[in-house]
């Protein structure tokens, strides 16, 4: 019996269409839009100006604070002007807009393929070059990962777990760079373990990915430390305290970071980042995105630049069909649908979906007949039919009873719902309600300065 | 650029699940007994069935349009189930005039005066039931004996069912397999215990329903049987255990939802009925255990809540 985590779950069509598409490298477009917030945390401050000349890998704007995380320029040319952009839910954000010259890369960065498997740096170096190259978790959530890297005074990091998962259907961007840069990704977990000093990690890939298991299993056994572990396929495994669940049997308490359970969780596109910031010095300026949908021509994965217009992608693969009803930004499951497609790739980005308008459209709700099925998807134990309907009544007391902030967003509960009814819109709203009053309250319970 | 996206919220796709398809799912798990009753019952149990879920569907349909004034919901499959399972609750001669005020009741009292269906507090066919063996003892407790094909209405010959007989202490003439098979009186649809449990085998691979509520139903039927002195296979296969255990039980919409309220509910469901067929004046308990906690499940449900994640045991 394979893995999996213990509560819940649901398992949707895979519908991996870019499954086994080489990464290509997509052309250099002409100009590129660079957001200064692409992070979770505190957005970037601009530390170059109009008419300044930059290169692949130059610092264009420094972190502000802690959590919080460079960005660098993945072209070469001119600063154009530093402007408001969309971003993918189609707010105007501070962004740098640079005119594409040529492709030069900075000096410090090496450009050869050459593995480069032996680790000189020490843990706190590790950390402090992770930072300066602004790596963030590429999972989705973008935490920026010097952060994960240094976990809190009093508690103790005992395994990184590397979620190689990618449950989310459609996408195929770790898939593909697991055969394509096994090796890198293996060396970039040995460099997370020695930044947070232990000897143990785990890499857990979901059993439809046989490929990518077989070659990490076989590269595995030259890195000491570091086992595969295959899990059954079921959706939402790549939920952080759902992988720790399925792979080492831990459950973070509720309200807990996951270093509660002496975890360290990284996507595996992160370890390949953190392989080439550390062994290359190239800082995170470009992502593999995968672009998928039924009807496009050409489902593909693309190594694409940071501030690459979606557009550029979109007709790499085929062009934007007539009937798209949504393009969405991530997979179906947890991905933002995007007001328009003039947004851009950003680090974050791990695909873009097209759905046709029949697929994008919901269909009508019904009454609620409380079949009891969200109960049982729920991966965090809560009664979403409950959380919905007082989310809906305003009860806030009864949302924060019954445990709303718990919940991951993950869409199981309305994915499953035979009524239809649109469960997790309602939960984040109650979920938003719940959370800013439980911050109100910590804020006045705080010792006044 | 300016194609209009649809911008709603994750997720953006749906399982497919549909009410319908969950209500017409419980209906085929119900044709291996439906079946088995045609062929114990014949002619009779055809013109029972046939009445209750035509009353069924057409009260629906009218009170629905004439009287809320709003779209009838015929085709969700939910008053074909009321109407099936009111047929399956009832002796198959049962006169049809008896049949209709009971598909009246159940749709028109226990089902849409509460706000239709995921509103109603107790099972439709079951509080039909109810209402009809109260209000017409003689008709709804006079048994055909199985073998009569052709008959209809009173032209049948009636016999005690087992539980009768238990009551009674009668001498049985009946064995376990004839309580298995079905070759006993007893209601149209609960008296063979095979093709229910064909049904409930269905209903668990289809994952229309879990194991909760019949297992808790059933382990604590041997437990009460024990306990009170009496043979835990009879009480197991008699009367309505397996239809209500299995399809009546069951129902979503009056049951608990999480799955400890689910095992709460299943065992009172079982030590109730076994007390009220032991002790009670009527020989079975079964549908009158089933609306007990049926009445207590908004309470369950507010009091049990699912085990949360974080205190799984290691």
């Amino acid at each position: 019996m394979l893995k999996t985590f213990r509560l819940g779950g649901i398992h949707p069509a895979e519908n991996k269409l870019s499954a086994n598409k080489k990464i290509e490298s997509l052309e250099l477009p002409k100009q590129v839009i660079i957001p200064l917030g692409q992070h979770i945390g505190a957005p970037a401050q601009a530390v170059v100006n109009k008419g300044d000349k930059v290169k692949v890998g130059t610092l264009i704007a420094q972190a502000s604070g802690f959590v919080s995380a460079n960005i660098h320029s993945s072209v070469s040319g001119t600063v154009a002007k530093i402007d408001v952009a969309p971003d993918s839910s189609g707010n105007k954000r501070p962004a740098i807009f640079i005119d594409v010259e040529g492709d030069e890369w900075e000096e410090s960065i090496d450009r050869s393929d050459k593995l480069v498997k032996e680790i000189t740096m020490d843990s706190k170096a590790i950390v402090e070059r992770v930072k300066d190259c602004g790596i963030v978790g590429l999972g989705g959530a973008t935490f920026p990962s010097h952060v994960k890297l240094s976990p809190p005074p009093g508690s103790k990091a005992e395994i990184i777990v590397i979620n190689a998962v990618e449950c989310e259907p459609y996408l195929t961007s770790d898939h593909q760079l697991m055969l394509e840069k096994a090796d890198e990704i293996l060396v970039g977990v040995k460099i997370l373990m020695k930044a947070v000093n232990v000897e143990k990690a785990v890499i857990g890939i979901e059993n439809n990915k046989k490929d990518a298991i077989k070659l990490m299993s076989e590269k595995a056994a030259d890195y000491a430390g570091i086992t595969i572990e295959p899990l059954k396929v079921q959706y939402p495994q790549g939920g952080e305290k759902q992988l720790i669940d399925a792979c080492i049997r831990r459950q973070v308490p509720s309200g807990a970071l996951p270093i509660a359970t002496g975890a360290v969780v990284q996507n595996v596109g992160t370890a390949f980042a953190v392989y080439e910031a550390v062994q290359k010095n190239k800082p995170l300026f470009e992502r593999v995105v995968t672009v998928t949908g039924k009807s496009l021509a050409k489902p593909s994965n693309f190594l694409s630049r940071v501030g690459t217009p979606m557009n550029q992608l979109i007709e790499a693969a085929g062009g934007l069909p007539e009937d798209t009803g949504k393009v969405i930004s991530g997979g179906p499951m947890m991905g933002k649908a995007m007001p328009s497609t003039d947004s851009m790739v950003v680090k974050g980005c791990s695909g873009i979906l097209i759905m046709q308008s029949l697929e994008a459209k919901r269909k009508e709700m019904s009454d609620c007949i409380r079949c009891a099925k969200c109960v049982h998807v729920c991966p965090m134990g809560l009664v979403p039919s409950y959380l919905m309907r007082v989310s809906e009544l305003n009860m806030v007391e009864e949302a924060e009873a019954d445990r709303v902030y718990d919940c991951i967003e993950c869409g199981s509960c309305s994915y499953t719902c035979p009524a239809n009814r649109p469960l997790l819109d309602y939960i984040r709203l109650g979920k938003g309600k719940v959370m800013g009053i439980m911050r109100a309250r910590a804020a006045a319970a705080a010792p006044k300065k | 650029m300016s194609k209009k996206l649809n911008v709603s919220l994750s997720p953006h796709v749906h399982s497919g699940h549909t009410v319908g398809g969950a209500m017409y799912g419980v209906i085929i798990a119900l044709i291996p007994a439906l079946l088995a009753s045609f062929f114990f019952f014949g002619l009779g149990a055809v013109v029972v069935t046939l009445a209750s879920i035509l009353s069924c569907v057409a009260f629906e349909y009218l009170i629905q349009k004439f009287i809320m004034k709003k779209e009838p919901t015929i085709c969700d499959g939910s008053a074909i189930l009321t109407g099936l399972l009111l047929a399956f609750n009832v002796p198959s001669n049962l006169p049809i005039w008896i049949i209709v005020i009971g598909a009246l009741f159940a749709i028109g009292v226990a089902k849409l005066s509460f706000g239709g269906l995921g509103n109603n507090i107790f099972n439709p066919a079951l509080a039909a039931r109810v209402f009809l063996l109260l209000s017409f003892p003689v008709q709804m407790t006079s048994w055909p004996v199985p073998g009569q094909l052709t008959a209809i209405g009173s032209d049948a010959v009636t016999g005690a069912t087992p539980l009768q007989l238990m009551k009674a202490g009668m001498p049985q003439d009946f064995s376990t397999m004839d309580l298995l098979f079905g070759q006993i009186g007893g209601s149209l649809g609960e008296v063979s215990a095979i093709a229910l449990l064909i049904g409930f085998a269905y209903m668990l691979f289809k994952k229309i329903v879990t194991w909760h509520i019949p297992v808790s139903i059933f382990g604590a039927v041997v437990v009460m049987s024990l306990i009170c002195g009496v043979n835990p296979v009879e009480q197991l296969f008699a009367g309505g255990m397996m239809l209500g255990a299995i399809y009546m039980a069951t129902d979503y919409v009056s049951s608990p939802m999480t799955p400890r309220g689910m095992i709460i509910y299943g065992i009172a469901i079982g030590a109730l009925t076994v007390i009220i067929r032991t002790l009670g004046a009527y020989p079975e308990g079964m549908s009158f255990a089933i609306l007990i906690m049926n009445a207590f499940t908004p309470l369950i449900n507010a009091y049990v809540k699912p085990k949360r994640f974080g205190e799984v045991v290691k």
